[in-house]
């Protein structure tokens, strides 16, 4: 298989390497390998048609049907098209010949420890596309080249004066040869010394033009296949009831009557794990029923007779810890961590000549992803086979690996197209339960939650509690700003040190640092028992709403248009230096801003009938702004219109961002509308979408209008950049249409009870 | 030799009477199904495990989220509060049927690939029925009568779904 220099890597890095094989039948195949990849290359014939053995991307066959591999799970993010199109640009493919297909997890042994042969393999954080963009092109580019090599041999041209045109290599005089016909040719072809260049952007074919999901066609004929669709022949089905209290016990079971429901085969318990951290092991005590379908494993669970005994936390209350968290806030203790101290915010609060404090409560929050948890396992001597809904699954692998104590490559994990994951798929609680289920009862377990389950056992974003003060000089200039937050910590009992659980409740870098001399931010920490984790735009939807809710405050206190209170706070267009890597661009967050502002027709913000609000943020490099009109009418909230405007740099897929953008902004106005998680007596109050009340498609906007700003630096993420803005839009809108400020969500309840 | 034992016997007909059948017949996507099984099994189970029609997709025990949806006749129900034995003799149809046996797509499927209305994917088919039926019901929706759509989805695909809708209405499905 060896190319004819000998050598069929190239190295990228440190770390990664360019390889090159030659596949079955003709085949072209072209990957990146991870470290010690010139020892061991695989021989083509071991290599056939799996992806999984090299760190295989792109597959060009004879026939000129281009296989692309998608490597980051998607959720409904777009990265099973957008990964593969980046890779296809730099081939200069024929996109209508393209198949992409969804890359399991790509896992090798390294002396018992596992190789990770896609490298990192996670979606839904806003993560992929820029990792893409550093990662992925060279696979493209050097394909493309050993096709070229290979076409200049046999059209006798040399390959400085070809051209790659849709699939095909074209000479000066018009002579054409396709990709397939060389791709079995090209996999001969020595490899260059170095990488070769990727495209300058003013030849991209399909970065920046607009492309459907690839896997459209599939879903809307039912035929695309969610993990929760994938059955094994002898899989028992598992359904489970999770203690009302995550840290209590169970007293009593009768299992009786649900094993004489026809179909039930077992009742198994289930315990998390002592010492394995949030997200790793079985989220609360359980109890399965096992049974030959699902019908008969929720009749037998229906018939089970379970008595459980509260925690310690079985006293908790989501409103006894928001009095716990504004007592706090009334108090003087110092901070459980100080996150940024600028200037002296307690020296220029002496010289003002205004000072304004507000608080803002937010609420508990659940995931309610469309598809619930799930996982299908199967448990061999020396294997385990599993399907797997998830956002992380070198994770997931970890959790298999830990329970089954198998070799890395023998754990196989496939990871088809998700049902939503916004953050709760970064953990595998579920996928703990699966394989302890299918080891105790020695079969292949098909586990499925049920919607109340899922809505009642959650990694929860906390509520939160933010006091906000700001300090504003005769000039009418913020000097000195001191933010104190209370929450929970998503990051408490996974193994993170206490100095830094902060982190994922709040930026050091957030508006308005860096823009206000004096400026403070301290987060206070609070205990609970309720289960917490990773949750979609944290820690920027909790923030984003009190900053820019609080901005609109200072506007109306200095009678000043908010738009120009904004711009003002932003000054000049400059790069403004925030501490350790990041940089605020003002000039972009300001362009966003004005974008919105003249969409929405700002200038008539003051005598409107309706209420226009605004609001501003920017997510690592990326920037958005939301400007939304609303009226009120009687007690119905009519959101009018809503536009957002982003600068992500350069945009990979339009249409692909247009959806994420326009999702994300719904997906927001429907948390701030209604939503929200309650506990008394430490157990959760809802229990399904009618007490977790979603945004109906009355309440929302007929239409976003998303404003894309060009650009031409590297792409950034954008799975939730839209989040952050429109709570605080929204809001400032409904301030402006009624004179009352919301400053607890959910809005809608707040609203109601402040009109 | 008795005289009966000459005459010849009466043929034994090969068609035996047949005891009234056990079961539930159904018409699922224009083929004939009969569930022998639990009358009361709502129907999206008997889809999903029986059949292994997964395109219909469990959203919470009472159809909350519209997921479940499927046409029985042409009206959009909830296949989870379905029981089976309400389905005797009805027409079903699930997202796999929308299609027709040519494999052309249905004018709305063929909107929603064109409008990229498609998050993650997973409550699109309830979406389209809902789509489906209110089409049948009323050939030219207006944006009032796309509201009442009963789908609940957190990707936040309503603004692009009622797009698809309206361009299936006027006829531009699969148009540029």
């Amino acid at each position: 298989m060896s190319s004819e220099g000998g050598n069929s890597t190239i190295r990228l890095d440190r770390r990664r390497f360019l390889q090159v094989l030659a596949g079955t039948a003709g085949a072209l195949v072209v990957g990146i390998r991870l470290a010690d990849a010139a020892d061991a290359p695989l021989p083509p014939a071991l290599l056939g048609n799996d992806f999984h053995d090299l760190g295989a991307y792109v597959r060009i066959d004879a026939d000129g049907l281009v296989l692309i591999g998608a490597r980051d799970p998607d959720t409904g993010t777009g990265v099973a098209t957008a990964l593969p199109r980046i890779i296809a640009d730099e081939l200069d493919a024929d996109w209508e010949r393209v198949r992409v297909v969804a890359l399991g997890l790509g896992v090798s042994n390294d002396n018992g420890r596992p190789k990770w042969t896609y490298g990192h393999q996670v979606g839904g954080t806003g993560n992929s596309i820029p990792a893409a963009w550093r990662d992925l092109r060279q696979v493209g580019a050097l394909a493309r080249w050993l096709l070229l090599q290979a076409a200049a041999r046999r059209l006798g041209v040399s390959a400085s004066r070809l051209r790659c045109d849709a699939g095909t290599v074209i000479a000066p005089d018009g002579r054409r040869a396709t990709y397939g016909s060389l791709a079995a040719d090209a996999s001969q072809v020595a490899l260059p010394t170095q990488a070769p260049p990727v495209k300058a952007a003013s030849s991209y074919q399909l970065i920046g033009r607009p492309a459907g999901d690839v896997d459209a066609h599939a879903i809307v004929t039912g035929q695309a296949r969610y993990a929760i669709d994938e059955h094994l022949g002898d899989a028992l089905v598992a359904v489970l009831v999770h203690c009302p209290w995550p840290d209590g016990t169970l007293a009593r079971i009768d299992t009786g009557d649900a094993l004489a429901q026809p179909g039930v085969v077992k009742v198994i318990q289930l315990k998390p794990e002592p010492g394995q951290p949030r997200g790793m092991t079985v989220i609360a005590p359980a109890v399965a029923v096992l049974a030959t379908d699902t019908w008969a494993a929720l009749r037998g669970r229906a018939k089970l007779k379970l008595e459980w005994k509260p925690g310690a936390g079985g006293g908790e209350s989501s409103s006894a810890l928001e009095q716990q968290a504004l007592a706090t806030l009334a108090g003087t203790d110092a901070p459980t961590t100080r996150v940024r101290d600028d200037g002296d915010v307690d020296a220029a609060g002496k010289k003002a000549a205004r000072r304004l404090q507000a608080t803002y409560v937010q609420p508990w929050l659940a995931h309610a992803t469309a598809e619930p948890m799930n996982c299908l396992v199967r448990l061999d001597k020396d294997r385990a086979s599993l399907v797997v809904p998830t956002q992380a699954p070198q994770k997931a692998w970890a959790v298999v690996q830990r329970l089954t104590g198998l070799q890395p490559a023998q754990i196989d994990i496939r990871v088809p197209r998700v049902g939503g994951g916004y953050g709760r798929r970064l953990d595998h609680d579920f996928v703990a339960e699966a394989v302890i289920l299918a080891q105790a009862v020695g079969k292949p377990i098909r586990l499925l939650w049920t919607r109340d389950e899922d809505f009642s056992h959650d990694f929860y974003r906390s509520g939160c509690v933010h006091q906000l003060n700001a300090v504003v000089d005769r000039k009418r200039r913020l000097i000195g700003w001191n933010q104190r937050m209370v929450s929970a910590s998503a990051a408490s009992l996974r193994g993170v040190p206490e100095d830094r659980l902060w982190r994922s409740e709040l930026r050091a870098d957030q508006l308005p640092a860096g823009l206000v001399p004096n400026y403070r931010s301290d987060w206070y920490a609070q205990a609970s028992a309720m289960p917490r984790g990773p949750f979609r735009g944290m820690p920027h939807l909790s923030n984003a709403f009190a900053v820019e809710s609080f901005i609109d405050e200072i506007a109306h206190q200095l009678r000043e248009d908010p738009l120009k209170t904004r711009l003002r706070i932003l000054g000049e267009p400059r790069q403004l230096p925030l501490g350790g890597d990041a940089v605020l661009d003002v000039g972009r967050l300001r362009n966003v801003l004005q974008l919105v502002a003249d969409r929405i027709v700002w200038k008539n913000w003051l005598h409107s009938i309706n209420g226009l609000g605004l609001a501003c943020w920017h997510v690592d490099g990326a920037y958005v702004a939301h400007a939304i009109e609303v009226a009120l009418q009687g007690q119905t909230l009519v959101v009018r219109r809503v536009a957002c405007a982003v600068d992500v740099g350069r945009v990979v897929n339009p249409l692909g961002l247009e959806g994420q953008i326009a999702g994300a902004t719904l997906d927001a106005l429907s948390l701030a509308l209604h939503p929200a998680i309650t506990f008394k007596d430490g157990q959760v109050q809802q229990h399904g979408y009618k007490d977790y009340l979603l945004a109906t498609m009355t309440e929302l906007p007929r239409e976003v209008e998303v404003i894309t700003v060009p650009g031409d630096r590297d792409p950034s993420g954008a799975s939730f950049l839209a989040m952050p803005s429109v709570a605080p839009a929204l809001a400032n809108a409904v301030f402006r249409a009624s004179a009352v400020r919301v400053r607890r969500l959910p809005l809608m309840k707040e609203l109601m009870r402040l009109l | 030799m008795l005289q009966s034992h000459i005459l010849p016997a009466e043929p034994a007909s090969a068609i035996v009477p047949e005891k009234a059948r056990e079961g539930i017949d159904v018409q699922i996507n224009g083929e004939h199904y009969r569930h022998t099984g639990d009358p009361q099994m709502p129907l999206l189970w008997y889809l999903r495990d029986v059949l292994r029609l997964t395109g219909t997709k469990y959203g919470g025990a009472h159809g909350e989220n519209g997921a479940d949806l499927v046409l029985v006749a042409d009206a959009a129900v909830s296949a989870v509060t379905a029981p089976m034995q309400t389905l005797a003799g009805k027409s079903i149809t699930t997202v796999e049927g929308l299609a027709g046996g040519d494999d052309s797509l249905h004018p709305l499927q063929q909107a929603f690939i064109d409008e990229d209305a498609i998050g993650c994917g997973y409550c699109t088919p309830g979406w389209l029925i809902a789509g489906v039926a209110l089409l049948r019901r009323k050939p030219k929706p207006s944006d009032d009568d796309i509201d009442q759509l009963p789908n609940l989805c957190r990707c936040g695909c309503q603004t692009r779904v009622r797009r698809a809708i309206k361009r299936a209405a006027a006829g531009k499905a699969g148009q540029s």
